[in-house]
């Protein structure tokens, strides 16, 4: 994409404002462009090869390779090809495509981390099975120089292992420890690390117990549930980018000869913008040429579309609809009120930062506990056998015993479990903490428009039109791509109706649409132009001749699957609030529509986060469920937040669960799995504390060999693993 | 009990083989796409011209 913008920069030498930048972009010039395309269809084998094919056949193309698991082509091109150049291409050979922002994803960094657990992992793996092979001969009698030979063996497999795969614990452990806190990882780095350590002592007095089996057997299964944490995590974090990448942020910047596209980050104060019907303004600004609507509800969560004229304020994020405007930007960047809302949001995110996770909680009480059992165990022992080995080797194996495996298992695959079976649903979840948060919530806050609705709107009334009236309006309306007209087009082209032999039909960008039948001037567009009255709703006004006008009314359609949630949540005793920026006439018709008992109407931004932390401070657990800017600082402040992938970018950040489908009727099915699976997690807790209440006695009691450790972790991990699983 | 002494290492090289192949097959990355793969080896065309690196 940034090649497509440095051949204009180059084409003019002699006018460019800035010859230093110009210089710079002109020796940054790549001799080749990277292009990554999303194929949202593509599903076999003969995809793989129709989008292949076609991207090889075309001019200037070097390479072109599909990933089918993320649905995307990674394209190596001569420079100056851009993606405008490629989809075209794509699109022939069948297939939808859309630019990614290349920028925005930063795959590779993430997969970075994968790689290297991974390859911990199967370190650790390849060292386990050899160590549990040896000690099988241990544990089945082998006796002197042989069982001293196999311990040695063993240490030299465990030694380099554990100092490679064990790494991550360690960091994460000293991190922990200078700052003054206990996590997971301390009892674990230390529990391997006292392991190993009495088990060279141990062995270089010929001992009879090592434990390099269970060090090494520790190490493995808990970054068995590191990997399987870190997949579920980076899974979500891509489909995120994604999403945010499909919105390549691009301004078509007017200059003294002509206009240039240039990325949002490079605009000025004061730079004249172009921007197209179907766009969205990059900036805030004020309007410097052109007559048009603008859609704000995503903003404001208003339905009725604006009059936009020269003078006119408007503010990043509205969506320009019928006529091309010529906007001065006024603020450019993180100035934006697209931008300032990110204050609103960072001051209502303090307020979840206290929400404790779980395992975390388990930890703080674990943590302590195990150490103060070892020592005591430790001291105990020393102080009735006077034998410093003895006692060490007995601290050494409570700790073992103690060291949480199955508890560094227990989350991670009960998650992992529940975002794969959220995800095929068409559920992302993007915080680790989001399912046992979702679990908890007792009231769930809508917003309205593009939430409830679909934002696309429908009309009520045409029964009150005389056939004749209603093939005038099919015609006008056929010749805007206005919200409205499109929703007239499509209502009454399904009643079968043809339009009317009306001439010359012209939009006048702003007003509406008009032209000539039977010699006279038939008009569609707004109230104060056609002639018409007022409206509290969603209107648009027909006048033929000198007639009087009549209106169209409109209703927002609702979303797919709103009816059924909002019923199933209310049925599941859920408290649920409408809480929308629209007038209070549209909210009341939506709120008895839908059966919701309190709706708010007017709503500003702040209006809504204030309520989510009135209703948090009664104590309610909140779900908030939104799209619009005017959501984000209510989406950031409730308990848990869910916004569909047709959100503004904002407001899918400052939310933890996105909605990928355009049906709301995962909803109600992701309430209950979370509950599942917060329950799944408990009982992984109490499986690992039953576990523990077993073996701590025999380990105390100096009775736990290596064997019964082995097994004990073993059968632990397992039967956790296993017990998340059922969640499928 | 002396064939230990070969046995052992012996294995500890073939099940090292086994690892160093894995690490391999990591850092080429042939884990990025297992949709893709399991899809391709099934396709009947062949690449008469690959690439030139």
């Amino acid at each position: 994409m940034t090649a497509a913008m440095r051949p204009q920069v180059s084409a003019c030498p002699a006018c460019s404002a800035a010859p230093a930048a110009e210089a710079l972009a002109e020796a940054q010039l790549p001799d080749d462009s990277h292009v990554v395309l999303s194929l949202p269809t593509i599903h076999c084998a003969n995809c793989i090869r129709g989008v292949e094919a076609a991207l090889a056949a075309a001019p200037g193309v070097r390479s072109a390779r599909v990933n089918l698991t993320m649905k995307r082509v990674a394209i190596e091109a001569d420079a100056g090809l851009s993606a405008e150049d490629l989809i075209p291409v794509v699109t022939a050979a069948g297939y939808e495509a859309h630019e990614l922002d290349t920028g925005a994803l930063s795959a590779t960094q993430t997969d970075k981390a994968g790689r290297d657990l991974l390859m911990r992992l199967a370190v650790a793996g390849f060292a386990m099975m050899n160590v549990m092979l040896l000690s099988i001969s241990v544990w089945s009698g082998a006796e002197g120089p042989t069982r001293d030979m196999f311990h040695w063996v063993s240490a030299a497999i465990t030694l380099p292992t554990i100092a490679f795969s064990g790494q991550i614990f360690f960091r994460n452990a000293w991190s922990a420890l200078r700052a003054g806190r206990l996590n997971m990882d301390v009892p674990i780095s230390l529990a391997i690390l006292l392991a190993v350590v009495t088990s060279l002592w141990e062995t270089s007095l010929s001992g009879e117990h090592a434990y390099f089996d269970a060090a090494i057997a520790l190490t493995f299964f808990l970054l068995t549930g590191r990997y399987l944490d870190h997949r579920t995590r980076s899974i979500a974090r891509s489909a995120a980018e994604e999403l945010a990448a499909l919105e390549v942020p691009r301004a078509w910047r007017l200059t003294d000869d002509g206009e240039e596209q240039v990325s949002v980050a490079d605009l000025r104060i004061g730079d004249l913008l172009r921007v197209r019907p179907g766009g969205r303004m990059p900036v805030d600004g004020e309007i410097a040429e052109g007559q048009s609507e603008l859609d704000r509800s995503l903003l404001t969560g208003e339905t009725v579309p604006v009059y936009a004229a020269p003078g006119t304020l408007v503010s990043a994020g509205e969506v320009n609809l019928t006529g091309p405007l010529v906007v001065r930007a006024s603020a450019v960047g993180r100035e934006t009120s697209l931008h300032r809302m990110a204050d609103l949001v960072a001051v209502a995110e303090s307020g979840r930062a206290n929400y404790t996770p779980l395992a975390d909680k388990a930890a703080k009480l674990y943590a302590p506990g195990v150490h103060i059992l070892s020592a005591l165990a430790f001291v105990g022992w020393y102080l009735y056998t006077q034998d410093f080995r003895v006692a060490l080797n007995i601290a050494a194996a409570v700790l073992i015993i103690t060291c949480p495996c199955a508890l560094g298992l227990a989350v991670p695959a009960v998650t992992t479990a529940a975002s794969g079976r959220l995800f095929r649903k068409g559920l992302l979840i993007k915080d680790a903490t989001a399912l046992e948060r979702l679990s908890e919530i007792d009231t769930v806050v809508f917003d309205k428009t593009g939430t409830l609705t679909a934002g696309a709107p429908e009309v009520t009334n045409v029964e009150d039109f005389t056939r004749a009236d209603l093939e005038i309006a099919l015609a006008l309306a056929e010749g805007s791509s206005h919200p409205l007209s499109v929703a007239l087009t499509t209502a009454l082209r399904a009643r079968g109706l043809a339009p009317a032999p009306v001439t010359g039909i012209t939009e006048v960008p702003g007003h509406g649409t008009q032209g000539l039948w039977q010699g006279r001037r038939v008009r569609l567009g707004r109230a104060a132009w056609v002639g018409g009255g007022s409206s509290d709703l969603t209107a648009t006004w027909l006048a033929v001749g000198d007639g009087p006008a009549q209106v169209f009314t409109f209703a927002d359609s609702l979303r797919d699957g709103a009816e059924e949630t909002v019923s199933a949540l209310i049925k599941a005793g859920k408290r649920v609030i409408l809480i929308s920026g629209d007038s209070t006439a549209a909210v009341e018709a939506l709120a008895r529509r839908l059966g919701i008992p309190h709706w708010i109407a007017e709503a500003l931004p702040q209006d809504k986060a204030a309520r989510i932390k009135a209703l948090t401070d009664e104590g309610a657990r909140v779900l908030m469920v939104g799209d619009g800017l005017n959501d984000t600082a209510a989406l950031a402040g409730a308990h848990v937040s869910i916004s569909p992938a047709t959100a503004l970018d904002a407001a899918r950040v400052a939310s933890d669960i996105v909605l990928l489908g355009n049906s709301l009727a995962p909803l109600p099915e992701a309430l209950t799995l979370s509950k599942k699976a917060t329950r799944r997690i408990r009982e992984n807790f109490a499986i690992a504390t039953w576990y523990n209440v077993i073996a701590v006695p025999l380990a105390i009691a100096g009775l736990c060999s290596p064997l019964i450790a082995a097994l004990a972790m073993s059968a632990s991990s397992i039967t956790v693993s296993l017990n998340a699983l059922r969640l499928r | 009990m002396n064939i230990l002494l070969y046995l052992i290492p012996i294995s500890l090289f073939l099940g090292g083989m086994g690892l160093l192949f894995f690490v391999i097959t990591v850092r080429t990355k042939q884990y990025d796409d297992p949709e893709g793969n399991a899809a391709r080896i099934l396709s009947g065309q062949y690449d008469d011209k690959p690439k030139q690196d």
